[in-house]
């Protein structure tokens, strides 16, 4: 495995660039591995790297239905933050967000993580209490978030439009100086290659099509490159998790819809921190290139096309354009939608089941590229011991029994 | 966008008219047993078919006569094959995909 480097790349230079190698290895399957993981997103690569890295399992496969990358983790509008209500919550969001710091040196892959900030708009009274309700919860867990001021809002973002005047006007903002963003696509890469490296095997284009049970045990995957024996596997699945884990039969807490973003045409540099508009469902921040990535809402209803409804977008859109009027002639570039898988509290599920040696972690709804290292990480650990890491252990499936949800309605900022 | 047609009034409208009620014909336990079980009332508060195909679902002409009625929809490519009242049993989502299938070979 080649390593990055300004030798590397200097060197590959001088070669035209024509001795790069693949990232990660395309093999065969074998005919069994210790442990599958159903999906190759960023949480079940993500998984299988730190299996192999934290608990030297490297008899692991990757099964994925379409390219590595391809669903919701290529799709997301890659906004990183930790500023959650609820401790729970915060614990693993924030172990997340710190994991991104170090990430690009970690998998010796550039993951361009970028903590350029992130407010979150408070636009209604109701806003300016919630907020604040979660700027105290946060510091008292020792995150770096407070409250900011109209006039400090305005000195960060002096495109929004903070007139009194303004049908939504500005009346201060959660902010979090070290959120910002990432390259999705690259965080996929970093731990598939991180991944393959150690030994993990990476199938693309294998659909998963059954689950074999002995009894109250996993037995294996059917796939349509025949069938693997696993003494566990990993439901790693965003929206289709569902579907998935009917093939084990389970039914799952879980309902799956449509979300959608668009990007604008490049623009010179305009806007240098992440603006999250929740309750007028919009967020925008600016990517590397120039283009201003917008996310919205998502439809109301269940949804499995990868396209959401033309009246979402568009309110989000009417929206924006009324907080950046210098925006209104922008023209898009593209739009497009992933399928989102949503509990009724707006937390993940991460957890074992019924089944001995079944694992699932989905349920991460509008916002799992944040979460990505720190999901992996606790859902490795899960897996290998065969009990929930402390981490995981509040987001159970049991939580739907006993009652004891982790409501982040709020957090979760996209209205639904 | 979806054009969804109210089987109380009749009127066509597109999905701003209309507000989205989830799953159709979902039972409160507690209705017909006063003891329930956790499990129970999990299921009716928080599981759901989410199906990748027909799901029979709710919805409520919200800005036209007001009234709840029942879809059956195509999550995958949002056809609507079916509207019907609210007090109506669940419909026979075989026989509508059966229906479709000739409908799509003739």
């Amino acid at each position: 495995m080649q390593k990055y480097s300004l030798f590397s790349l200097l060197n590959g230079a001088l070669h035209n660039h024509e001795n790069w190698k693949p990232a990660w290895r395309s093999p065969e399957p074998r005919p069994a591995y210790d442990i599958a993981v159903i999906g190759a997103g960023g949480h079940g690569l993500a998984t299988a790297y730190y299996l192999a890295k934290d608990h030297n399992l490297t008899n692991v496969v990757v099964l994925e239905k379409g390219w590595l990358g391809g669903g919701n983790t290529g799709r997301n509008t890659t906004i990183i933050r930790s500023n959650y209500l609820r401790d729970d919550s915060i614990a693993i969001y924030e172990l997340a967000r710190s994991l991104y710091e170090n990430l690009s040196t970690e998998l010796n892959f550039n993951t361009m993580f970028s903590p350029r900030g992130l407010l979150m708009l408070c636009q209604t009274e109701h806003d300016v209490r919630a907020m604040r309700r979660h700027a105290y919860a946060g510091r008292n867990k020792g995150l770096d978030v407070k409250m900011l001021t109209p006039a400090g809002v305005k000195q960060l973002v002096p495109l929004l439009n903070c007139s009194a005047q303004a049908r939504y006007p500005v009346l201060g903002a959660l902010y979090q100086p070290r959120g910002g963003t990432a390259r999705h696509d690259a965080v996929a890469w970093g731990y598939a290659r991180g991944a393959s490296r150690r030994g993990v095997d990476i199938i693309q284009n294998c659909a998963v099509t059954g689950i074999r049970r002995e009894g109250d045990k996993i037995a294996g995957v059917e796939t349509e490159r025949g069938y693997i024996r696993a003494n566990k596997v990993a439901i790693v699945a965003a929206g289709h998790a569902g579907q998935v884990a009917e093939m084990a039969g389970l039914r799952l807490p879980l309902e799956s819809l449509a979300l959608q973003a668009c990007v604008t045409e490049p623009l010179k540099p305009c806007l240098d921190v992440v603006v999250m508009a929740n309750t007028v469902h919009g967020y925008i921040s600016q990517s590397d290139k120039g283009e201003l990535v917008i996310g919205g809402g998502s439809d109301a209803y269940n949804n499995y096309s990868q396209r959401g409804s033309f009246s979402s977008i568009e309110h989000t859109i009417t929206a924006l354009v009324e907080m950046f009027p210098i925006l209104a002639r922008t023209r898009m570039l593209r739009q497009w939608g992933g399928v989102i898988d949503m509990t009724g509290d707006r937390s993940p599920i991460i957890s074992k089941t019924d089944v001995s040696g079944l694992y699932l972690n989905c349920g991460w709804g509008t916002g799992g590229f944040k979460a990505i290292p720190g999901s992996g990480k606790v859902f490795a650990d899960t897996i290998a011991n065969d009990r929930p890491h402390p981490f995981a252990e509040p987001f159970g499936l049991q939580r739907f029994v006993t009652g004891r949800l982790i409501d982040e309605s709020i957090a979760a900022a996209v209205a639904h | 966008m979806l054009i969804i047609c109210c089987p109380i009034c009749g009127i066509a409208g597109d999905e701003e008219e209309f507000h989205y009620g989830g799953e159709g014909h979902i039972r409160r336990p507690a209705s017909h047993n006063a003891s329930v079980s956790d499990e129970a009332q999990r299921d009716y508060l928080y599981i759901r078919e989410n199906p990748r195909g027909l799901l029979r679902e709710r919805w409520l002409h919200q800005r036209g006569c007001g009234k709840w009625f029942h879809a059956v929809r195509d999550t995958v490519n949002q056809e609507i094959l079916l509207v019907y009242p609210i007090t109506d049993p669940p419909a026979d989502l075989e026989k509508l995909e059966a229906e479709r299938a000739k409908r799509e070979t003739a």
